[in-house]
């Protein structure tokens, strides 16, 4: 294993953990408009207070990693997906500052606006990302320079909206089993009644996901076929040799994701609301893996000649840097973990206000 | 002008990272005085102090999460407007911004939970340290950006390599000779005091008002003092800081040093200049100038000879207009701000601060100098650095992304406008609403707009949350 694999790793390993932590707090935002009277709300904004800019730090360096390790995916990304992008931004921004906002003045048209502005912007940021994912699964026109050779209409399919819709609902779902750990009494019920009513839309929406991507893009699965489906574009040798046993893991992810999938509604019947929550997470890292898989060796595939597709090599950042950035990160890493996990242990249990809540 | 990707980018860029520097300083400079604050509090437990902690705290959560939600623009427009850019350095530039990702920010956000909620939850001495950590917090996440900034401005420990498809970019030889490049250091202490000063102009300011409208005595009198220290030693250090930063220039951006002061021609005896204006089209700067002091400053002697702008080709000169003017300035504000603080410490001295009114009154309006003067300090330093995007390798034309187009920068250019004109207003509403509101209360403004549906549903609301 070289370090463009293990910098493939770690990038994984962020996404995961920006996946789970921010999509719960996104979630949170999606389902803010639902609750009604300003205690309810404030409560809801508070389960997510502390931890949230916490959660977002995950993103940005994940993309701050992305640069260093793979500076054309970097690259290549961001520009080709230049409106999205810019409207992410913008709903990442109005979300954070009614976050801060919201609760400085009593008056109702003032909180209103910014219930919106969170609202609003966790709903487009969950959409954006699940569009974003939607187009790498398809493949990006992206030419020899390395270079997006497609327009902003080349993004939006209904492919796109279908996998920024699944990306919104799972969040959504996700965001209301957090929700059931930190509130109680009547809200709690409420809660278990989103976190219901998201669960089913998100098994049909899988569903169909599901079917349409094996459809359209069947090698993806290239690495879950024990060698039955030719990848596109370069091989690993990692795979030709590990084919079986990569196959095998690509299974045993299969089989936890729908584990944990069952489980979900098994706990939530059951009032286990940590055990939901788990599972919850453990899905959305398992779905993840699932696209690693789909993609691994390749980072963006292009839709043009899969000779152009931007692979963990073709890509990357040289060698020297990979080594210096990976004992950087091995040495930063547990820190992260340490101080993330003192934060969630601190506010831990149900929420309640106090004089320094929003 | 020809509004194309490039202009609009540089324009847009220009634009977003202003506005993102008017909050990142403001929240170095007030944490290390929430440091103060907090460990007096810690120290003596008086009621005054802890009083000071928790004002303060409001006002940084308000400028923190503005500078976080705007510092994320900053860290994706290298990728979407500046892909050309981003494959040639990913490399280098790359790596420091990753390090912060990991060094500087989780440590900010993770313990900025327990500054911001934790009053009531921890212990003081865990809440303080988590100040501390916060802190230090941003002070790293401003070393990382400054090694990647002076890393374009002053490039070294690279080699260029030439790929199989032909694109050539820079490599790093010596992960550790990026971080430590020659501008790196000295940039970052300067930038760091005028955060300091920023963040200290802040507190003096907002207590400067109250002594003026003989509210929170105490209080005010308390911040205004501890405030006045950090600005006094910071505004004295800066020129040094700065000088030292001057002589790095002129040593590794002989062309920008140039353009700071106005120097078209090569000469001995060059002048320094108090206050002047430049004409790139006659080639020549006005103003009140001390003959042979800017040789004398960059090498000990007046007879030094100075390289001009004449010594570098047209196209590799930067803009000298408004080099020199935002370069004037801000070493304007500098000399102001001793005299400022200079005054501050000697009425205190004398024991007639708190009854000169007019003295206060200075303090209080001059809490938009340091800001201006920082910004100006950056502008200087960034257009002195034209037309290089990375010096004396990669021009600024050559780093744009070549697959966006022009329309979609102009959209996004006016959506920033929109948004960010609207949160300007927004903060200094809510400034001015915290600041008035005054110290004092820590109870958030409850609302009983929602009264009707509270009463059906209300729920008991905890005092406290010791308990849980």
């Amino acid at each position: 294993m070289d370090y463009n694999v293990l910098w493939f790793l770690i990038i994984g390993f962020l996404l995961v953990g920006y996946a789970i932590l921010d999509g719960f707090d996104l979630g949170v935002g999606a389902l803010h408009l639902f609750a009604r009277g300003d205690h309810n709300r404030r409560l809801l904004l508070n389960s997510i207070g502390p931890v949230w800019d916490g959660n977002e730090v995950w993103l940005v360096t994940a993309g701050g990693a992305l640069f260093a390790a793979f500076p054309h995916v970097y690259a290549t990304a961001f520009s080709s997906f230049y409106l999205p992008f810019m409207l992410l931004l913008v709903a990442l921004i109005f979300r954070a500052v009614s976050i801060e906002f919201r609760s400085k003045e009593p008056g109702a048209a003032w909180r209103n606006a910014w219930d919106r502005g969170f609202s609003i912007g966790s709903i487009v940021a969950a959409l954006l990302f699940g569009i974003a994912i939607g187009n790498v699964i398809l493949g990006f026109p992206i030419g020899a320079d390395k270079e997006f050779k497609g327009t902003f209409f080349d993004l939006i399919s209904g492919y796109s909206l279908l996998t920024g819709l699944f990306n919104l609902v799972m969040f959504t779902m996700h965001g209301a089993i957090y929700l059931t750990l930190k509130t109680e009494g009547k809200l709690r019920e409420q809660v278990r009644g989103w976190a219901w009513r998201a669960y089913f839309l998100f098994v049909s929406l899988y569903a169909i996901l599901t079917a349409i991507t094996l459809y359209l893009r069947p090698e993806m699965l290239a690495n879950f076929s024990f060698g039955y489906i030719e990848p596109t574009g370069t091989i690993h040798p990692l795979i030709k040799e590990y084919q079986v046993l990569i196959s095998l893991i690509a299974w045993i992810v299969v089989a936890l994701n729908f584990l944990a999938i069952l489980n979900i509604s098994r706990t939530l019947s059951r009032h286990k609301y940590m055990q939901a929550f788990i599972s919850s997470a453990l899905m959305m890292a398992s779905i993840i893996l699932f696209f690693a898989l789909g993609l691994f060796p390749n980072m963006m595939v292009s839709n043009i000649d899969t000779l152009y597709n931007l692979d963990i090599y073709n890509s990357a950042s040289s060698a020297y840097t990979l080594r210096v950035m990976f004992i950087l990160a091995l040495i930063g890493l547990p820190f992260v973990i340490g101080y993330t996990s003192i934060i969630y242990w601190t506010y831990r249990g149900v929420t309640r206000l106090t004089d320094s809540s929003y | 002008m020809d509004w194309d990707v490039e202009v609009l980018s540089r324009i847009q860029f220009a634009f977003t990272i202003m506005f993102h520097y008017i909050f990142p300083p403001f929240s170095i400079g007030t944490g290390l005085l929430l440091v103060i604050f907090e460990t007096f509090y810690f120290v003596t437990r008086r009621k005054v102090y802890e009083t000071i902690t928790r004002f303060w705290i409001k006002i940084f959560a308000a400028n923190f999460s503005i500078g976080v939600a705007s510092g994320i623009v900053m860290e994706f427009e290298f990728g979407t407007n500046w892909s050309a850019y981003s494959r040639f350095v990913g490399d280098v530039f790359g790596s420091p911004l990753a390090a912060e990702g990991i060094f500087a920010f989780f440590l900010e956000s993770g313990f900025l939970a327990i500054l911001l909620f934790g009053w009531n939850r921890v212990r003081p001495g865990m809440h303080l340290f988590a100040t501390i950590m916060v802190a230090l917090g941003s002070i790293l996440s401003g070393w990382w950006i400054i090694v990647a900034n002076s890393w374009q401005q002053t490039p070294v420990a690279y080699q260029l390599v030439t790929e199989a498809d032909g694109f050539t970019r820079a490599v790093i030889t010596d992960f550790w000779g990026v971080v430590f490049n020659p501008s790196a250091g000295v940039r970052f202490a300067h930038s760091i005091i005028g955060a300091f000063i920023q963040g200290a102009f802040l507190v003096l300011s907002v207590s400067a008002y109250y002594l003026v409208k003989n509210k929170h005595i105490q209080f005010a009198r308390k911040s205004f003092s501890i405030a006045l220290i950090v600005a006094l030693v910071s505004s004295l250090l800066q020129p040094l800081l700065g000088h030292m930063s001057a002589g790095i220039a002129y040593e590794y951006q002989p062309a920008k040093m140039a353009a700071f002061e106005g120097l078209y021609e090569t000469q001995e005896n060059a002048p320094l200049y108090l206050i002047g204006y430049s004409y790139p089209e006659e080639e020549k700067t006005y103003g009140i100038a001390l003959p042979g002091m800017l040789s004398w400053l960059l090498s000990g002697d007046t007879a030094h000879e100075v390289t001009g702008l004449d010594a570098f080709p047209e196209e590799d000169r930067p803009p000298v207009a408004d080099v020199f003017q935002s370069y004037h300035l801000m070493v304007a504000l500098g000399m102001f701000f001793i005299a400022l603080t200079l005054l501050g410490v000697f009425m205190q001295y004398r024991g007639r601060l708190w009854q000169s009114k007019w003295v206060l009154r200075l303090f209080l309006f001059s809490v938009i100098l340091p800001v201006i003067a920082n910004q100006a300090g950056w502008y200087s330093a960034e257009r002195g650095r034209q037309p290089w995007l990375v010096y004396g390798l990669l021009r600024t034309s050559d780093g744009v992304s070549p697959s966006i187009h022009a329309s979609e920068v102009w959209i996004s250019l006016t959506l920033f406008f929109l948004v960010y004109g609207l949160l300007f207003f927004v903060w200094l509403y809510v400034l001015d609403k915290e600041i008035k509101h005054g110290p004092g209360s820590h109870t958030p403004m409850e609302t009983d707009y929602h009264g009707r549906q509270e009463r059906s549903e209300h729920l008991p609301r905890a005092i406290n949350d010791q308990n849980s």
